[in-house]
C-alpha cells in the first residue's frame, strides 16, 4: 500500500470493481435550499475514465457510504468532475455538506450516455424536471458545442418554484442565446415570478419544432417523463426518437446487486438512458 | 493415473480414504452434516460428520429428518443451505479504508487462497453454480467470487431419491450429473454391496482418485447407477410446465393471481435466502469507533425487503404483490434476458422453506390460466 491518498492496490492486475478512487472537493456551490453542486479533481492519483453526457458515478463519503449521482458537466479530464446532489438521505446529506479540500471517493463512469447521433440534422427537444436537469446539462453543453450539427433546439425546464431552479446563471445565458429556445415553468410562484406556471407538459403546445423530425431527451420524475413521452407521441415524435433517463436504487452500479432491475434491464448497465420505445409497456405497469 | 472419463468403483469401506485424499491434496472439505434438525453444509473432517442413515421428508413449508433403514451416506436431497454461501458469502468484506492526513487509502480485501472441496453437490446445485458463474462474470467480474470459484473442487453426488418439492427434471438440470464436477459419485446400495461408482471429471479429480483404493467399475455398476438416476427422475415430487414461460410471466403483470399469492406471502425473504441462484446484495459501511478506519461489506439482500427498491420518494415496489411478481418473473423469465439461462434449477428449496408453503410451480400454473374476468387491467395505456 503506497502513501498516496489515491493508492488502490490492484487485484489480479485490475482495479477492484468496488474500490473508489479518492477525489478532492474543489468547490461547493449552493443551487437551492437542499441542493449543491460540487466539483472534484483526482486527489493525486490517476483519474477515472472519461465520461459521456448522461453517465453517472458512484460517489463515496468516507465512513458514511456511497450513492449513484449523475455527472452534470460535460468537461472531460483534466476538467473537474461535477455532481449536483440533493440532500435527501444519509449519504447525500454528507455529500451536500462537504467543504473544499475534503476527499471523497468516486468510481465510474457507469451507464449508457445520451445518444446524440440520432439528433444530427434534426430538431431537438430537451425536457427536464427538477433535479432531472443535472444529467441533461452535459447533453445541452454538447449540443451547443456542435450546434451546427442540429436543427432547432428547444428546452423546457420545470421546477417546483423559482427558488428550486438549478444552474440559474447558466439558464440565464441559455435564454439569451438566439440559437436556442428555452421555456422555464414552475409549479407555483409568487407575484415576483414573470415566467410560466404549470407542468412542463403544458409548455409542449408551444414548442415550435418539426415534430416528425425531432429527437427528444427527457429527465425528471418518472410520472413527468411518462406523461411527457405520451404527449410527444401524440404530437408526432416517433417513439424511438424519445430518450429518457431512469432512476432506481443502486448499490453496485455494475449489474450485480440486483437493486436497479426494471423488468429485464439493469438500469445501471443497460440505462440509465433508454429509448422510450423499449420501456413504454413496462412504464405503464405499476410497481415494476 | 485416473484420467478424465474413467469410471472406478469405491467400496463403502474405502470411502474415508476419499476424505483423506481430498485433505492430502490440500482441500478444506465442506459437505452435508446434521445441525439444528436439518442437513446443512459445513466442514467435514471424518465420515462421521455425514448424516449417515438419515433422510429428509419435505413438503411445502415443512422439512423433517427421519431415520433410514440402511446406512446410506447420501440418502437425502437438498437442505436449506446451498453452495452459494461458499462462493458468494452471506457477508463479505470488499475493502478496508484508512483515514490519512488529507484523505483515505483503500485496500481491497485480499482473496482467500485456500482450496475448498465441496462434497455432495447435486445436479441442481452444479447447475446453480453455472448460473451464478454467469451472474458474477461480465465487464466487472467479481474478484471474490472468481477467486473462490477458481479453487473449488466439486465432488458431485447423483441423487438416489427425489424430494416432494423437487422438480429438476422440469428445469432440465438433473437428477443426472452431466458436467461441472471434478469427481462424480453415485451411491449404490443393495445387491453387489454398498459402493460408489466414481467418474473422473478433471485432472484434479484424477489426482484425488489415485489416492483412493478403487477397482475398475464392474459391468453391473454403470447400469446400476443409471437405474438409480432413472428412478429418481421418475419420482419427482413436483413438476412445472415451462412452455413459453419466458413470455408468459411478463405478459401477465396484472393477473389477479399476484394479489392472491400476496395474501399469503409474508415477504420474509426465506425463498431468496435458500435459493441457490438469488444474488441480490447490498453494501454496508462499518466505521471503527474512532472513525479512522472503515470496512465496506457486501451482504445478501432480497427483493422482498421493502427498502430494496427505495428511492427518495419511497419504495418503487410497495406492495408484497409487486415484490412476489418481481421475484418470480425475474427467476423464470427476465433472467433469460439478463444471463441467457433460467434462474431456477428446480431444487424446490423455496417451496420447502416458505413458512406458509407457497409453491412456485402452483403459482406458475395459476398464472398460466387466463384471468377469469376480462376487465381492463389497471395501468394499461
Amino acid at each position: 500500500m503506497g502513501s498516496s491518498p489515491a493508492a488502490v492496490a490492484p487485484v489480479g492486475g485490475a482495479r477492484h470493481p468496488y474500490a473508489p478512487t479518492p477525489y478532492r472537493v474543489l468547490s461547493r456551490v449552493s443551487e437551492t435550499a437542499d441542493t449543491v453542486t460540487i466539483t472534484l479533481a483526482p486527489a493525486g492519483g490517476a483519474p477515472i475514465d472519461a465520461h459521456r453526457p448522461g453517465q453517472f458515478n458512484m460517489v463515496y463519503a468516507f465512513g458514511v457510504g456511497e450513492v449513484a449521482v449523475s455527472i452534470s458537466d460535460g468537461g472531460r479530464f483534466p476538467a473537474p468532475l461535477v455532481h449536483t446532489v440533493r440532500s435527501v438521505g444519509k449519504v447525500t446529506h454528507a455529500l451536500a455538506g462537504v467543504v473544499p479540500g475534503q476527499v471523497l471517493g468516486v468510481r465510474g463512469p457507469y451507464g449508457r450516455p445520451w445518444p446524440t447521433e440520432p439528433a444530427e440534422g434534426r430538431d431537438v427537444l430537451v425536457v427536464g424536471g427538477g433535479l432531472g436537469l443535472a444529467p441533461l446539462r452535459p447533453l445541452l453543453q454538447e449540443l451547443l458545442a456542435h450546434r451546427e450539427r442540429f436543427g432547432r433546439v428547444e428546452v423546457i425546464y420545470g421546477a417546483r418554484s423559482p427558488k428550486d431552479l438549478l444552474y440559474y446563471p447558466e439558464i440565464q445565458s441559455w435564454r439569451q442565446r438566439t440559437d436556442l429556445r428555452m421555456q422555464v415553468t414552475v409549479d407555483a410562484a409568487g407575484r415576483d415570478w414573470y415566467g410560466d406556471v404549470g407542468l412542463v407538459t403544458a409548455r409542449l403546445a408551444d414548442v415550435r419544432l418539426d415534430m416528425a423530425r425531432t429527437v427528444a431527451y427527457l429527465c425528471g420524475p418518472e410520472i413527468m417523463m411518462r406523461t411527457t413521452a405520451r404527449d410527444l407521441v401524440d404530437r408526432g415524435i416517433p417513439e424511438e426518437a424519445i430518450w429518457l433517463s431512469l432512476e432506481r436504487n443502486m448499490k453496485c452500479a455494475i449489474a450485480q446487486c440486483g437493486h436497479c432491475q426494471f423488468g429485464p434491464v439493469f438500469v445501471c448497465r443497460d440505462g440509465p438512458v433508454f429509448a422510450y420505445r423499449d420501456l413504454r409497456r413496462l412504464l405503464a405497469v405499476r410497481e415494476v | 493415473m485416473a484420467s478424465v472419463g474413467d469410471r472406478r468403483r469405491i467400496d463403502r469401506g474405502s470411502f474415508p480414504a476419499l476424505l483423506a485424499a481430498l485433505r492430502s491434496e490440500g482441500y478444506r472439505v465442506l459437505g452435508p452434516t446434521l445441525r439444528d434438525a436439518a442437513i446443512v453444509y459445513d466442514e467435514i473432517t471424518t465420515e462421521a460428520d455425514l448424516p449417515i442413515g438419515w433422510t429428509d421428508r419435505q413438503g411445502p413449508g415443512t422439512y423433517r429428518l427421519e431415520r433410514r433403514n440402511d446406512g446410506a451416506l447420501f440418502g437425502y436431497t437438498v437442505g436449506p443451505s446451498s453452495w452459494k454461501r461458499q462462493l458468494f458469502p452471506a457477508r463479505e468484506r470488499l475493502w478496508t479504508a484508512r483515514r490519512t492526513g488529507e484523505g483515505f487509502e483503500v485496500a481491497p480485501e485480499p482473496p482467500d487462497e485456500r482450496p475448498v472441496a465441496i462434497l455432495g453437490a447435486r445436479a441442481c446445485e452444479i447447475a446453480a453454480i453455472a448460473v451464478t458463474d454467469r451472474v458474477f462474470d461480465g465487464a466487472h467480474r467479481d474478484p471474490g467470487y472468481y477467486a473462490r470459484r477458481g479453487r473449488l473442487f466439486v465432488v458431485a453426488v447423483q441423487c438416489g431419491q427425489a424430494g416432494a418439492t423437487c422438480f429438476c427434471t422440469s428445469m432440465n438440470t438433473g437428477p443426472g450429473v452431466t458436467g461441472g464436477f471434478d469427481l462424480s459419485l453415485t451411491e449404490i446400495l443393495g445387491p453387489g454391496g454398498h459402493r460408489f461408482l466414481a467418474v473422473v471429471g478433471s485432472e484434479a479429480g484424477g489426482r484425488v482418485l489415485d489416492r483412493v483404493p478403487t477397482v475398475p467399475a464392474g459391468d453391473e455398476d454403470g447400469p446400476a447407477a443409471e437405474a438409480i438416476v432413472a428412478r429418481t427422475a421418475a419420482s419427482m415430487g413436483r413438476s412445472m410446465d415451462t412452455t413459453g414461460i419466458r413470455e408468459l410471466l411478463p405478459s401477465r403483470p396484472e393477473h389477479p393471481r399476484w394479489e392472491v399469492v400476496a395474501r399469503r406471502c409474508l415477504a420474509c425473504t426465506n425463498c431468496t435466502m435458500v435459493c441457490p441462484t438469488c444474488f441480490c446484495s447490498t453494501t454496508e459501511e462499518v466505521p471503527s469507533l474512532d472513525a479512522e478506519q472503515v470496512e465496506r461489506w457486501r451482504r445478501w439482500d432480497s427483493c422482498f425487503n421493502s427498502q430494496f427498491s427505495q428511492l427518495h420518494g419511497g419504495s418503487v415496489r410497495q406492495s408484497t404483490q409487486s415484490r412476489y411478481r418481481q421475484w418470480l418473473t425475474h427467476k423464470l423469465s427476465t433472467w433469460h434476458d439478463q444471463f441467457g439461462t433460467s434462474g431456477c434449477v428446480g431444487c424446490g428449496r423455496c417451496i420447502t422453506w416458505c413458512p406458509v408453503g407457497i409453491d412456485l410451480t402452483e403459482e406458475v400454473a395459476a398464472i398460466r390460466t387466463p384471468a377469469p374476468t376480462a376487465t381492463a387491467p389497471r395501468g394499461t395505456p
